[in-house]
């Protein structure tokens, strides 16, 4: 069987282009699909501990992670649509009204 | 050994498709890329003996919530933005740097600090039926399912408001 360490490293380095991509891109969309990437990263960990423990409960919160991360995605498309209907932009640097 | 070759080959298309939403200048081909990551989870959870999580995330996850996104996407023009430059470009080398610290340590953790984390016992005849999933889920894990209810509920009114402000806010 394939050892857990290496579905947990694939986990880091999906969690790592995750991050990278929240950090690195202009695009408001992209940057929730780099958060939805972390999620599908923490995912592949939960589950390969799982299998590691014996315990069926990290699939369980699989289960919970990917509600979350639905209703997650519901609102906060509903908030770039709406912010979108006055910007005129999806660009995340144009967002500087609350700049100090 | 097969299973290896399977988490080889399903490990390296997630990661080529997570560094194609890492890099795609276009938001579609963005998200179809994400959904690709997806699909080759669910094969992983496959592999690790979820069977009914694979499909859950194949129904759900990548059915339902990448749709959505692809909604979303073409609705708002999918404009492709110049990537480079913009007001804050001198962050772009302090997120790579900071992305290969976080993988260094990841990688230092899992395979020095955790040793790799043991031998792994082939888990029983039942081990994720969707009878056993039901039966922790409902027992031990009651409330957190009747807390995600609630919170579907919460979203739902939420994303219904944000469209009440938004034509509010176009009729006043």
């Amino acid at each position: 069987m394939v050892p857990t360490s290496f579905y947990v490293f694939l986990a880091a380095l999906l969690f790592t282009i995750g991050a990278v991509t929240v950090l690195v891109r202009r695009n408001t969309l992209i940057i929730y699909m780099g958060i939805e990437l972390m999620l599908n990263a923490a995912n592949l960990a939960f589950v390969a501990f799982a299998r590691q423990f014996g315990d069926v409960s990290g699939q369980l919160f699989v289960f919970f992670v990917i509600t979350v991360a639905a209703a997650e995605v519901a609102v906060g498309l509903a908030i770039i649509v709406t912010i979108f209907h006055t910007k005129r932009s999806v660009d995340i640097d144009a967002l500087r009204e609350l700049r100090g | 050994m097969s299973l290896m070759v399977l988490f080889i080959v399903m490990g390296a298309v997630a990661l080529v498709a997570a560094m194609g939403v890492l890099l795609a200048r276009n938001a579609v081909y963005a998200a179809l890329f994400l959904v690709l990551n997806m699909l080759a989870l669910a094969v992983l959870f496959l592999s690790l003996g979820a069977p009914f999580l694979a499909m859950i995330q194949v129904t759900v996850y990548a059915g339902a919530v990448m749709v959505l996104f692809l909604f979303v996407v073409m609705l708002l023009g999918a404009e492709r933005l110049a990537e480079e430059g913009g007001p804050l470009a001198w962050q772009r080398p302090l997120a790579l740097l900071l992305g290969g610290t976080l993988l260094g340590t990841l990688t230092w953790m899992v395979f020095v600090q955790a040793r790799g984390l043991g031998r792994i016992v082939p888990p029983p005849e039942d081990y994720a039926t969707p009878q056993q999933l039901a039966l922790q889920l409902f027992r031990e894990y009651l409330l957190p399912f009747e807390v995600t209810s609630v919170l579907l509920l919460v979203a739902m009114l939420g994303a219904l408001v944000m469209v009440q402000l938004r034509r509010r806010g176009a009729g006043s």
